[in-house]
């Protein structure tokens, strides 16, 4: 048992160390004549989008319009097209859906500066709740109105614990006597 | 003022769970075809049937045509054969629609033992066994069905069978316009 949990645990570390090395390359080969194209091979297909299994770039996808567009785009690179015609061939074909960067244009300006924008509103929103103001002491004061009705409220209660007769005094001013 | 920012996040919330209601029932492969509004592109291919006939663009001119994407190892394509007979011998749109085949990545034997067996809608079936036309149109499966009109210019591809309800939908209304603009000279 230990000896078994022991080899699947190399067996994944081994795994992890040869996956981070080797290019996860799809079923079929293809033999670059410079390295150059070789590495433009293999940005390009991940900078594609399979147009059926539509999470995947052509790199990643086995579905067969995947194996059919890398080797397109394999003969494509071969006849020496440019990066930029590659991708208008496959534009023109599959439309704008198979860029994984979309480019800029007038139906892809939310995607480009949407969250600029979003930032900046959250910028701004930050802003308006910094500088507004903590409540100052003189806004705390009570006006004269307020002032007056204070007073008026003061001098009523004096009244009533100076008179024994008040409900509400009597109580204290009996508990009061009674310790003299 | 102030009621309105604090029911900002409700509102906002509330807006998102429509946004991504919606995107519940959009369907994926839904997605406008690059090649709506150009030509068919430029090919030259045998017919099924026959090794020896080559048929171009100019064979598909003239007419309203359909041309449907299929292949013998496609489900869906089985499912919505019946429908394409259907099509294929309505009195109504057999004068003004012609219903093309474009048989796709496919074994020759095979895909004409499945129209023997299956009868065939198609006018012809265009024999395309690397999907060369398939690419150039932007196809990434099957059945697809694109509609061109009389000028040879594509104006609807739809991914996906066709049955009964999806032709009412997707494609009559603009089969009726296009039979219209034809024979208005447009």
């Amino acid at each position: 048992m230990l000896n078994k949990m022991l080899f699947v645990t190399l067996l994944s570390v081994a795994y992890l160390l040869v996956s981070n090395t080797v290019y996860a390359s799809p079923v079929e080969t293809f033999e670059f004549n410079n390295e150059v194209t070789k590495v433009r091979f293999q940005a390009l297909s991940k900078e594609l989008r399979c147009p059926k299994c539509q999470n995947q770039n052509l790199a990643d996808s086995n579905s067969p319009i995947a194996e059919d567009l890398r080797r397109e785009l394999y003969e494509l690179l071969q006849q020496g097209k440019a990066d930029s015609e590659i991708i208008d061939f496959m534009v023109a074909r599959y439309g704008e859906f198979v860029l994984y960067r979309p480019r800029v244009s007038s139906v892809t300006y939310i995607l480009w500066f949407g969250p600029i924008l979003l930032i900046f509103i959250g910028v701004i929103v930050v802003i308006v709740i910094l500088r507004k103001k903590p409540v100052s002491q003189a806004a705390l004061a009570l006006n004269t109105e307020q002032q007056e009705k204070l007073k008026q409220l003061l001098a009523d209660s004096a009244d009533e614990s100076s008179n024994p007769a008040s409900p509400s005094a009597a109580p204290l001013t009996s508990a009061i006597k009674e310790k003299e | 003022m102030n009621k309105i920012i604090r029911f900002l996040p409700l509102i906002l919330v509330i807006a998102l769970g429509v946004v991504l209601y919606r995107g519940l029932s959009l369907n994926p492969q839904d997605m406008p075809s690059a090649l709506v509004g150009k030509t068919i592109p430029e090919f030259s291919l045998s017919t099924l049937n026959d090794i020896n006939k080559v048929v171009t663009k100019a064979d598909l001119a003239g007419d309203i045509v359909l041309l449907n994407v299929w292949a013998t190892w496609c489900p869906t394509c089985k499912y919505e054969h019946p429908y394409l007979l259907d099509i294929a011998t309505d009195p109504k749109l057999k004068a003004q629609v012609k219903l093309y085949g474009l048989n796709y990545k496919d074994e020759r034997m095979a895909a004409m033992q499945w129209l023997s067996n299956y009868k065939d809608p198609y006018q012809f079936s265009i024999f395309d066994e690397t999907g060369t036309l398939g690419l150039d149109l932007g196809v990434f499966g099957a059945p697809e069905t694109f509609v061109i009109d009389h000028h040879g210019i594509i104006r609807k591809r739809f991914a996906g069978a066709i049955d009964i309800r999806v032709w009412r939908r997707e494609f009559e209304p603009l089969i009726k316009q296009l039979i219209i603009e034809k024979q208005q000279g447009i």
